[in-house]
């Protein structure tokens, strides 16, 4: 089993999205995060001054997945959030070792 | 039935309105050679005039209404109206009552209005602070309206209005709103004036303060004075509340709750000398400059007393933490624009009730002329501060052209009145880009204003003043503050208000002088009195808290406590 971990622009989270349900996603979760990468944030203006945004707000979207699967699920992601502008994100691939459904019990790939 | 009591009414208030209009006219046409001063009174009924010679009429103070514009038959006994028995003394009674009635709801109602710019106040300054000093700032915009009000029912009226009916008047004048208004005549001033049997009239030649209706007790126990004292309590608020913006995100809570009991005291001293028939007031009769201070809605009385009170507060309280890198004015970016737009669009709309309702009178038609003028002020002024900021390279900042909007509202309420639309207007496009530079010359050098309340009231409230010296028509205002100069009747049919581009140089030299007044009194006042309350108090927070926010070590709650993790939605078994 696999988390695709991405972190992508605020408002391409809808694309993102359905793109996954299409290739049969079927949960997910979603955090607002903040941070920079190589850019180092941007600047924006306030009543004539200039002020420095360190950390940008992004979204964090995670979802488990199996094996045979996460490849098709980092390409939906991949094509889903891109826009060729600066900042578009980046995708991390985890191993996870097991996961539980708390209602039933179930472990491994039952739950995911 | 109905209908023909309307009638009447309307027929009623017609024909007193041209009863009175005739009587004001001719005064003013037949005022002898030598000025105001020597003008003879003109005899106006008792009901117009206060006077009460015979001891079985009505007299004032009058606590119910009952004898406002009553005379030939005191009504009040509750036997009510015999109609067989009326006479027509008793119609000229019903006109007279109407006539009131008509003022007293206008001005309560425009009071109203003026009332929820409160509302318009909180939101603009606490969209423009950090999220967390929300419940501080807004906390701050809603006490100020009790503290201040206690303030001003304490000792703010006395001291303004106490005098208020010994104040120059046009001949031929009456109070608008009733001739109860009579009882506020008692004053310290300079060269106390007296009658021709030589008792002192209760006028001074250089009125200083008032000194009646303290704590509003039954000396002023009358249905017109509570109607000004509500109606001028509800202006003193947007004075007070001003500076909470200038000195947001780091002003200690009970120094705050200190200067709220203050603030009454140097806007009812100044607000006396333009208002409440002060020396300011006097210039025209005494120096014979122009009309003296005219200052109709308050641009220096309200506005200009709150600004320069809020620059004074910054120097004193210094920037907030942060602002400042190397001398170089760094942006805080205020948390909600939305809420400043709705703040903003709820002071503009409040603004409808300051100026108009300035009249004290529904029946002063020119109401409809100051509407027009104040709509137009505030639009010129939101596009000018928009191009200004184009010009100079920037987005059309939202909070920039709200303050840009308020700058020009500010501007005319002074000159509201007395100018004509061209006026207007380009009275608030020059408010529009004076309030743009303004903001940015006052955070170049040190003064940390977190929402523009120095450049917005302050500067603006200054320009509004200079502005009636330079715009005012002469159409309107004959005889205000008690001059009628007869060169200017045979020159233009009637004094008003005059400018210097419609041929009065004097007037502008006595707004200027109204202008220097106010700004040096303003901060002397203030200045001494943040410094000496830091001594009581200290003024500002420590670091530590300025830099948590304020919300939680000043105030024990946060504004937005959702905001942070917490257990209040744990389930209770």
């Amino acid at each position: 089993m696999k988390k695709i971990e991405a972190i992508i622009k605020p408002h391409m989270l809808d694309g993102v999205k359905e793109a996954l349900a299409q290739v049969g996603v079927q949960g997910m979760t979603v955090t607002e995060v903040r941070g920079f990468g190589r850019q180092k944030g941007h600047t924006e203006m306030y009543r004539g001054a200039e002020y420095q945004v360190d950390f940008v707000p992004k979204v964090k979207v995670e979802v488990i997945t199996t094996d045979g699967k996460a490849a098709q699920v980092v390409e939906a992601v991949k094509t889903a959030a891109r826009t060729g502008q600066i900042g578009d994100g980046k995708i991390f691939v985890i191993p996870v070792e097991d996961v539980l459904r708390i209602r039933t019990g179930e472990r491994g790939e039952e739950a995911v | 039935m109905t209908e023909t009591r309307w009638i009447r009414g309307a027929l009623a208030l017609f024909v007193v309105l041209t009863v009175v209009g005739v009587r004001v006219a001719s005064a003013a046409d037949e005022a002898p050679a030598g000025g105001a001063a020597a003008a003879a009174a003109p005899q106006l009924p008792a009901y117009f005039s206060g006077a009460n010679a015979d001891p079985a009429k009505p007299s004032w103070p009058d606590p119910t209404g009952a004898a406002a514009g009553v005379w030939a038959a005191p009504a009040g006994d509750g036997k009510g109206d015999v109609p067989g028995t009326l006479a027509l003394p008793d119609l000229y009674d019903r006109i007279a009552h109407n006539l009131y009635s008509i003022n007293m709801v206008w001005a309560l109602v425009t009071g109203f209005l003026v009332m929820f710019m409160q509302a318009g106040f909180m939101f603009v300054e606490t969209g423009l602070c950090r999220a967390k000093n929300a419940a501080h700032t807004s906390a701050m915009n809603f006490m100020i309206y009790p503290l201040g009000c206690l303030a001003f029912w304490a000792y703010g009226f006395a001291i303004g209005w106490g005098n208020w009916f010994n104040g120059p008047v046009a001949p031929g004048w009456y109070s608008s709103l009733g001739p109860g208004t009579a009882v506020l005549n008692g004053g310290i001033g300079i060269g106390a004036a007296v009658d021709a049997a030589g008792a002192a009239t209760g006028a001074y030649t250089y009125g200083l303060l008032g000194t009646k209706g303290f704590f509003l007790t039954n000396v002023v126990n009358d249905v017109s004075v509570m109607t000004l004292f509500f109606f001028m309590m509800v202006f003193m608020d947007t004075t007070a509340t001003i500076p909470t913006g200038a000195m947001a995100e780091r002003w200690a809570w009970n120094n705050f709750f200190l200067y709220g009991l203050w603030v009454a005291l140097p806007y009812c001293i100044y607000a006396n000398w333009v208002w409440g028939g002060g020396w300011l007031a006097q210039g025209g009769v005494n120096w014979g400059l122009g009309h003296g201070a005219v200052d109709f809605a308050g641009s220096g009385v309200v506005h200009g007393m709150g600004g320069v009170i809020g620059l004074a507060g910054a120097i004193v309280i210094g920037p907030r933490i942060g602002k400042y890198v190397h001398g170089k004015p760094q942006a805080i970016p205020g948390h909600d624009i939305p809420m400043v737009v709705l703040g903003t669009f709820i002071l503009a709309f409040g603004w409808f009730g300051f100026n108009p309702g300035s009249t004290l009178a529904g029946t002063d038609l020119r109401i409809s002329f100051i509407v027009v003028n104040t709509m137009l002020a505030s639009i010129t002024a939101a596009i000018a501060a928009h191009l200004t900021l184009q010009l100079k390279g920037l987005k059309p900042d939202p909070s920039m052209l709200c303050n840009g909007m308020l700058a020009g509202l500010v501007a005319i309420t002074a000159p509201c009145a007395f100018v004509n639309p061209i006026g207007a207007g380009t009275i608030g496009a020059i408010a529009g880009v004076l309030v743009v530079y303004s903001v940015f010359f006052f955070e170049a050098r040190g003064v940390d204003d977190c929402v523009g309340a120095i450049s917005v009231h302050g500067v603006n409230g200054l320009w509004g003043v200079l502005s009636v010296g330079i715009f005012a028509t002469g159409e309107y205002g004959a005889g205000w503050n008690g001059v009628v100069r007869d060169e200017m009747v045979k020159a233009y049919g009637s004094d008003g208000v005059r400018g210097l581009l419609y041929g009065d140089w004097s007037q502008f030299f006595m707004q200027g002088i109204d202008c220097i007044v106010l700004a040096v009194f303003a901060f002397v006042m203030a200045f001494v009195w943040f410094k000496v309350s830091n001594l009581i108090t200290p003024i500002r927070v420590s670091a530590e808290t300025e830099l948590e926010g304020l919300d939680g070590p000043e105030m024990g709650t946060h504004g937005y406590p959702d905001f942070a993790i917490h257990s209040g939605s744990k389930m209770v078994a």
